[in-house]
């Protein structure tokens, strides 16, 4: 273990990151990622879940935001309430299942302390026992903590735990027209989680991930063994191109194309791929699908709905959405080293079927562990990681088509291949980071 | 065609061939492996305990025959860097049960607990599973139709799995 040389110096953990390059310690150091884990990850708003998982009064997720479990739930008067997930008793975690209905209270399975589902103290057994003791002065008394800043946007729920940070609108600003999109493809406005989860555990930083999803550069080089293969192999075979070669051939496009889709980028480190088209381009059209759409919004706007094609939008710090696609991937941080990436997807209400199965068949070929994209991409991280051990050059390099001013621009649209989000993500980094310290 | 390959398979060819299937695999025979399935076969691996809905549920694999040689042609790929070094793999089969036996029809079902190694660097990873086989007769040979493989842990959050159960 390293030295806690970063605990209590700002100034030593903005010296990690420089205009175009950053510290290696940023993914490595276990003292930056305990500094993430307490101010970063308590600044920012976080992607806690969908309130499609919680649909009636009860109803519950187990998750984490940062390194800290909680509870998403529905409570009695319809709202989503996000819960420290231990019990004010023993610390013991009131549920661990995942998913499941709770009834009107939850219940601690050790000392059997009940709480109301906004986490409020509703009966403890033998309760005389903290007559005359001052119990309803302590933490306990207070039942499941709530975490204290909840925004539930179009179904889609973030929470803040520190008080520290901006609000929800003035943190995601014009970023949230991403999420609008994804949302609106739904002729009725609304999405439903659907058809599981893939679960992928990763030894490489977190950044990593959220790095690699506005990098356009590594598509056609790291997925010529799975993309380009899957090309080769179609020609080989003739006839019509399948879905599933739908889906990977666009992953060995030019580096022209991926130049000419533009990345937008937005303050607070939020920032999208495909401006003006991207790979989710070209995908056959789904029949009934656009007359559902335009009977809904009218054509005019159905059109522009779906003429979107952004590629990847990055919410910082740690989720990634596909609009055209209507998945959705958090990068969970476990360790410096270590990162669960969950990749969710979601269900138009109203649409064809055919658009989840699509949605389900990309997810599966490049998301899950089982993907032969995944492989390509995971070997890079895990030799990042490992690479970094070496002393022979402590930085890593963001620094593709830098321009000195652009830190005076917190939103621009510029050419689909520079690191300029990659910076973005790196100056919110060391503004969250450092806000609270 | 010999009158012996219009034969119905003894339970000793079935089980053999399962036995063969998983052999070829630890032995990275792809080729062979491949011609083992069906033009219209399928490997499934269910990403849900029990799960029965194979198009609106997502799986971990779910391969026609095209995916399938993706996954055989990137193998061998001189750019395939997750493959460079090559993993390994290794069946113990628990002996094959058969499920049902339809000789009218050619078509048999067997079941088939495993534990499987997959490994690769220093890392080994054990996963263990069940097996089932539809496998069909005809031209006088076994088939695959569908080889799906449930993990016991198929929701549990995986490294790289990069070759076949």
């Amino acid at each position: 273990m390293s030295t806690p040389r970063y605990h209590g110096n700002p100034q030593a953990v903005r010296a990690l990151v420089r205009e175009t390059a950053v510290h290696r310690d940023v993914y490595t150091d276990p003292d930056v990622f305990a500094l993430e884990m307490e101010h970063l990850f308590a600044n920012t708003w976080n992607y806690v879940g969908h309130a499609s998982q919680v649909a009636k009064p009860g109803d519950y997720i187990t998750t984490t935001i940062g390194a800290q479990p909680v509870i998403m739930v529905r409570h009695t008067d319809g709202a989503v309430r996000v819960l420290y997930n231990r019990c004010p008793h023993k610390g013991t975690k009131i549920a661990i299942d995942g998913c499941g209905n709770t009834g009107k209270f939850f219940r601690c399975p050790y000392h059997a302390w009940t709480f109301k589902t906004d986490g409020s103290l509703l009966a403890i057994p033998l309760k005389k026992g903290y007559d005359g003791t001052g119990f309803e002065n302590s933490d306990a008394a207070r039942g499941l903590t709530p975490v204290r800043h909840v925004k539930n946007y179009r179904d889609f729920v973030f929470a803040k735990i520190n008080d520290a940070g901006p609000d929800f609108e003035t943190f995601f600003g014009e970023s949230l027209s991403s999420l609008d999109n994804m949302i609106d493809r739904s002729p009725e406005g609304k999405l439903e989680v659907a058809g599981g989860v893939f679960r992928y555990m990763h030894n490489c930083n977190w950044k990593m991930l959220v790095e690699n999803q506005t990098d356009t550069c590594h598509p056609m080089v790291a997925h010529e063994s799975s993309a380009g293969t899957a090309i080769d192999v179609w020609k080989t075979a003739g006839g019509p191109k399948p879905m599933a070669v739908e889906i990977f051939a666009p992953f060995m496009s030019s580096y022209e194309f991926f130049e000419g889709m533009g990345i937008r980028v937005w303050d607070n480190g939020h920032g999208h791929t495909g401006v003006s088209h991207s790979i989710h381009s070209d995908y056959s059209a789904v029949p009934g699908y656009f007359d559902q759409m335009v009977a809904a919004y009218g054509e005019a706007r159905a059109r522009a709905i779906l003429d979107e094609n952004r590629h990847n939008t990055v919410y910082f710090p740690n989720i990634m959405i596909k609009g055209p696609i209507q998945l959705l991937r958090i990068f969970r941080p476990i360790a410096a080293n270590k990162t669960l990436v969950e990749s969710w997807t979601y269900r138009l209400v109203g649409a064809p079927d055919l658009l989840l199965e699509r949605t389900l068949m990309y997810n599966r070929l490049i998301n899950a562990p089982t993907s032969v994209v995944g492989h390509d991409d995971l070997e890079m991280y895990e030799r990042a990681q490992e690479g970094l051990a070496s002393n022979g050059n402590e930085w890593v390099n963001v620094q593709r088509l830098y321009d000195a001013a652009e830190s005076a621009s917190p939103v621009a649209v510029t050419n689909g291949t520079t690191e300029w989000q990659m910076r973005n993500q790196f100056r919110a980094w060391s503004k969250f980071i450092t806000m609270t310290m | 065609m010999t009158g012996q390959s219009q034969a119905h398979p003894t339970d000793a060819d079935l089980i053999g061939f399962v036995l063969t299937e998983a052999r070829l695999i630890d032995a990275h025979r792809f080729e062979e492996w491949l011609d083992l399935f069906c033009d219209d076969g399928r490997y499934w691996m269910p990403l849900e305990w029990g799960q029965t809905d194979r198009r609106l549920h997502a799986s971990l694999m779910d391969e026609d025959k095209l995916l399938l040689r993706v996954r055989v042609e990137r193998l061998k790929g001189n750019r395939t860097f997750s493959q460079k070094p090559k993993s390994r793999c290794h069946h113990v089969l628990q002996v094959p049960m058969i499920d049902s036996r339809d000789d009218g029809a050619g078509t048999y079902e067997l079941y088939t607990p495993f534990h499987y190694v997959e490994t690769r660097l220093d890392e080994q990873t054990l996963y263990a599973g069940w097996a089932r086989h539809s496998l069909v007769h005809a031209d006088g040979r076994l088939r695959i139709k569908l080889k799906r493989v449930d993990l016991v842990n198929p929701e549990a959050a995986f490294g790289n799995i990069q070759l076949f159960m």
